[in-house]
């Protein structure tokens, strides 16, 4: 229990942890879909915490890590043009392209630059009329609504200089995808808490329906995260498979119907390809022809572009759960936080980057939990 | 950026037809666009996700999920030099590979 005293409660989470150990009674495997719960699972050493019986799965949660590299290239072409300003969140600088990162372009000399909200890159079109200012939309459900409302804006003040490079990517087809694949070993899963406060829990039902599987809507703090696989436990030694929400506090049912309207009116869904993983139907959001004015792919010709990605990285088999992170032959030699070679190492939301992080070294207990496997 | 963290609105205005306001993240203050939450006031506090507040949250909640992002360095890296840490993270990696 080395890592307990770190928790807010300890004794709350005792209280959890053994509720959990005296309901199991036999091997369960479930994934945390969020990158946010992976690094706090590791950070506070819940999967080593839980009884043996119990394997948490790293999911694809982390926008950064399943962006493709295609994408990337096409960001790093778009940042290298003169007059253009990138605007960009700052955890994409150092994710690697075929031969260089934005930090790298922002060293060649190309405008590149980190902002905290998407409305910050449309002021700056606005204050640089005769530059053209395009904003890279990464993200899931919960940084979604935010692009949307950067393009709604856009068009509504008229500033015709701003566009959006959107590579955006929804939950519930990623967890279609999981179960539909055949060396699937997920029975139940943690859904992303703050994706739900954006879309609520109305997608999920259906699936949990389909697939015989619990979903359990869960934060990212430790004590939420206990929670959720406490509730998830319940519920597979019951032969049970509901839809849950363990974190009413900032999910409802339906979500946020504001956010949920501009998101419809602004975004469509389309096939979207996940670094590593590949093409999921439906899994991503483009822009509508109402806003393809607005489209960064279309206004600066690059759709064309395709890559590889490299052979040596498994990040592809760590986001799915097949592998975990030190399995990996690159994992800590060629591959570090400091010399990505996939993205799951570059962001601190990476499955690689939180073992690299908190578990330099394979604990015991990791070898035992992957002997199991 | 895939962290949402809480913080407590302390000035409501509008701005080219949106409500925005000044939220304070336990210090550190910046603005966060309230289109998709206009009903929450001064005081309340409220789950941030890249400048677009996205749900209501209670003090208590608010107050202990900022403590723990504080002692995991998580608002840091929210709201820290990116470029510094791009920089420091290119500088060290030679470093690194000698391990």
């Amino acid at each position: 229990m080395k890592y307990i005293d770190e928790f807010q409660d300890p004794a709350l989470a005792r209280r959890l942890l053994d509720d959990i150990a005296g309901t199991v009674t036999r091997p369960w495997s479930m994934m945390e879909v969020c990158g946010g719960q992976t690094h706090s699972i590791i950070r506070h050493g819940i999967d080593q915490l839980l009884p043996e019986q119990i394997e948490l799965i790293h999911g694809p949660g982390c926008p950064v890590c399943v962006t493709p590299l295609e994408v990337i290239d096409k960001a790093l072409e778009i940042a290298s043009r003169p007059g253009v300003v990138f605007c960009s969140f700052g955890d994409m600088l150092r994710v690697p392209g075929s031969d260089r990162d934005l930090f790298r372009v922002r060293g060649d000399g190309g405008d590149v630059r980190v902002v905290y909200s998407p409305l910050d890159a449309l002021r700056i079109a606005q204050q640089t009329p005769d530059q053209q200012v395009v904003f890279f939309g990464v993200g899931f459900e919960t940084t979604a609504p935010a692009i949307a409302m950067a393009a709604h804006q856009a068009k509504r003040l008229d500033v015709r200089n701003f566009s959006l490079l959107v590579s955006h990517v929804r939950v519930p087809p990623a967890i279609e995808a999981i179960m539909r694949s055949p060396d699937c070993r997920v029975q139940a899963f943690l859904a992303a808490g703050h994706v739900c406060s954006v879309m609520g829990t109305l997608e999920y039902p259906a699936l949990a329906d389909t697939h015989k599987v619990p979903i359990v809507v869960t934060g990212f703090e430790p004590l939420d995260i206990l929670e959720g696989i406490r509730r998830a436990v319940r519920q597979l030694e019951r032969g049970e498979h509901r839809v849950e929400n363990a974190y009413p506090r900032a999910v409802r049912p339906q979500g946020n119907q504001v956010a949920l309207s501009v998101l419809r009116e602004v975004f469509t869904t389309t096939d979207r390809a996940w670094r590593g993983i590949g093409t999921i139907p439906d899994s991503g959001w483009r822009l509508t022809d109402t806003y393809r004015d607005y489209d960064a792919e279309h206004r600066f010709e690059v759709t064309g572009l395709t890559t590889e990605e490299p052979t040596v990285c498994r990040s592809g088999e760590v986001l799915q759960g097949l592998i975990r992170p030190h399995e990996c032959a690159a994992f800590g030699t060629a591959c570090t936080p400091r010399t990505p070679l996939g993205a799951t190492m570059v962001s601190s939301e990476g499955a690689c980057a939180a073992y690299y992080l908190y578990r330099r070294l394979a604990t015991p207990r990791m070898e035992e939990t992957t002997s199991i496997d | 950026m895939c962290l949402a963290v809480p913080g407590r609105v302390v000035g409501i205005e509008e701005r080219d037809g949106t409500p925005m306001a000044r939220v304070d993240f336990g210090g550190v203050v910046k603005d966060v666009c309230l289109a998709y939450l206009p009903e929450i006031e001064v005081g309340e506090y409220a789950i941030v996700h890249v400048g677009f507040a996205i749900q209501r949250l209670d003090e208590e909640s608010a107050l202990a999920t900022l403590r723990l992002f504080e002692r995991i360095g998580a608002l840091d890296e929210e709201f820290g030099d990116a470029w510094a840490r791009a920089a420091d993270e290119t500088e060290r990696a030679p470093e690194e590979e000698n391990r």
